[in-house]
């Protein structure tokens, strides 16, 4: 299922050892000098929990989404990790569905999640359970939509070029 | 929630901790137009006499709707919008760009161009530090050191005007290299900023390091411990003043970074105090690497060998109709990148700047998300004031150094 390349990586392994977390790998890759992991979105605090208490990953850098529109599922949440002890980087990424985005927040295990799950919940509408303060962050609190989804306009709503 | 109502929630939350003996707590509102936010930032504070209970950030007044924007232009049209996030670093953010398309295409870039590339971007980690050390210091009642930090931007802006064109939005880096040679003379200017700025260095500590009006209002103040800055996700020179070596110039070389010889600032206090003296030691460490670059700056092209990337030159394209081709194509539609996802982050002058670039083969990026050290600083903003003086809510936010543009993106 993973490639080689992949599989022998330690952190790989180190997932693999743990039977929870090894079911929710779904695939992986190395590419450009970068390991990418795919987890399944129901396990992402698992994961986490066991990347941060067992596996030293003591920094979450960020998370962010993309949105594969028109493609089902249709969100992708990206989470871009480190350990500041060994010095090594790693990707998560989860598949959230189009219909009632939603996904656990990692608030508990990385409090730095604070502000970037806002950020996704306000750009995407993706909602993360669990998390103490999920409200728009950048976007004003009655602003309607989400900016960074592809079916959202560039020049937003309120304005048309077609009206012109 | 609009604002008053959520000041209103606020107040009555503040009432109601009061334990229902009527007295209730002080809800203050900071900014957006606070000076000292050194931008739009507004923070709610809920305070108890001269004691801050309760700190909210409240951010987006600079929201532009950069990452939303960048998927509709053209990979090379992505480089000025970058300069816009972070308005006092602006090459750090084009390098940071650029490595990244560059590492998606496979290219490789001359060695003069990445030498540039480190020049350029150390002088403007001094370009920022001048500024966050001029207004920190006029915060908290420094006047003067404000003068002599804006003295010497004076002459940072006037190289990058040189280089580039322009002061402060220059997109000097571009997809493939540089935009333009060098200009002819550069070395003199660049020499003499270097013979001087070690100088003007030792003369802002003179001012502050040893003054105990600073001392007072900076040591031991905005303590926080190096778990509680790792766990809100703290990067740059307020890690480093808490005992870590954080730096992405070290843990993952970019740009031949490998090839400099340079120290990692690090204190262990973790206060106000702490954060000036790292800050005032990377300024001489970028005046050694700037040095270093000037010495050993290799001869060659400033632009990569990739004709469907990089715009021909100007003769080449009157003499050959390839050269004629490629720009017309390059200009008028861009270039596919491949397929594929990558993080490549800098050391910027605030901290581990990332862009997180998707691409899906197209000639238009499909997603370009920017974390930025300001917004990943900014969290900690809420440990760092509660439960403190009102009075060093200034010096802290001071020495947390961000920018909103950044920030808000």
């Amino acid at each position: 299922m993973l490639a080689d390349a992949v599989k022998e990586k330690r952190v790989v392994q180190a997932l693999l050892g743990e039977p929870a977390c090894a079911a929710a790998i779904l695939g992986g890759k190395w590419a450009l000098d970068e390991l990418t992991l795919d987890i399944e979105p129901g396990a992402i605090v698992t994961v986490c929990s066991f990347l941060k208490q067992r596996d030293q990953y003591n920094r979450l850098i960020s998370v962010t989404a993309v949105d594969w529109f028109p493609q089902e599922p249709r969100f992708e949440i990206v989470y871009q990790l480190m350990s500041t002890h060994r010095t090594e980087w790693l990707r998560l990424k989860c598949r959230v569905g189009g219909a009632e985005p939603a996904i656990d927040s990692v608030y508990n295990v990385w409090k730095s999640a604070d502000w970037y799950e806002r950020e996704i919940f306000d750009m995407f509408g993706v909602t993360f359970r669990n998390h103490p303060n999920l409200k728009r962050i950048l976007m004003p609190d009655d602003w309607r939509g989400h900016p960074l989804r592809k079916d959202y306009p560039v020049h937003g709503y309120k304005y048309s070029y077609q009206n012109e | 929630m609009s604002d008053t109502e959520r000041a209103a929630t606020l107040e009555a939350a503040a009432s109601s901790s009061a334990g229902g003996t009527g007295r209730r707590n002080m809800v203050l509102n900071m900014g957006p137009q606070h000076p000292s936010t050194h931008g739009v930032l507004r923070v709610l504070l809920e305070l108890d006499g001269e004691i801050i209970e309760k700190a909210e950030a409240d951010i987006g007044f600079l929201h532009t709707g950069i990452e939303k924007e960048c998927e509709v232009k053209t990979w090379q049209q992505v480089v000025p919008l970058t300069d816009r996030v972070d308005y006092l670093a602006n090459l750090s953010n084009n390098l940071a760009y650029c490595l990244a398309v560059e590492k998606l295409l496979q290219m490789e870039i001359p060695p003069k161009a990445q030498w540039m590339r480190v020049m350029l971007t150390e002088i403007t980690r001094l370009n920022s530090h001048l500024v966050w050390l001029g207004t920190h210091a006029l915060d908290i009642g420094a006047m003067s050191m404000f003068m002599y930090c804006f003295r010497e931007r004076e002459e940072i802006l006037k190289i990058f005007e040189m280089f580039s064109g322009q002061r402060m939005m220059t997109s000097y880096f571009r997809i493939g290299g540089l935009a333009l040679e060098p200009p002819r003379g550069w070395e003199k200017v660049v020499d003499r900023f270097c013979r001087y700025m070690p100088e003007k260095i030792d003369e802002y500590e003179g001012l502050l390091t040893a003054n105990p009006i600073w001392t007072i209002r900076t040591q031991g103040v905005g303590h926080m411990t190096l778990e509680d800055l790792l766990e809100v996700g703290v990067t740059g020179p307020m890690i480093r003043a808490a005992g870590l070596a954080l730096d992405l110039r070290k843990d993952k070389p970019y740009s031949s970074y490998e090839k400099f010889d340079f120290a990692v600032p690090v204190r262990t206090a973790s206060d106000v105090y702490a954060r000036y003296q790292v800050r005032i030691a990377e300024m001489r460490e970028s005046c050694k690497i700037v040095r270093q670059a000037l010495d050993g700056m290799p001869e060659g092209p400033v632009q990569a060998e990739a004709p469907g990337v990089v715009l021909p030159q100007r003769e080449k394209m009157k003499t050959q109709m390839e050269a004629l081709i490629y720009h017309f194509k390059i200009v008028t539609e861009g270039f596919s990148v491949p397929a594929g996802e990558v993080y490549q982050a800098v050391e910027a002058p605030r901290g581990e700047l990332g862009y997180y670039v998707v691409s899906d083969g197209t000639a238009k990026p499909y997603r370009v998300h920017m974390r930025t050290p300001s917004f990943g600083n900014l969290m900690a903003l809420k440990p760092l004031l509660e439960g403190r003086l009102i009075a060093d809510s200034i010096a802290s936010l001071g020495s947390m150094d961000f920018v909103l543009g950044d920030t808000d993106r």
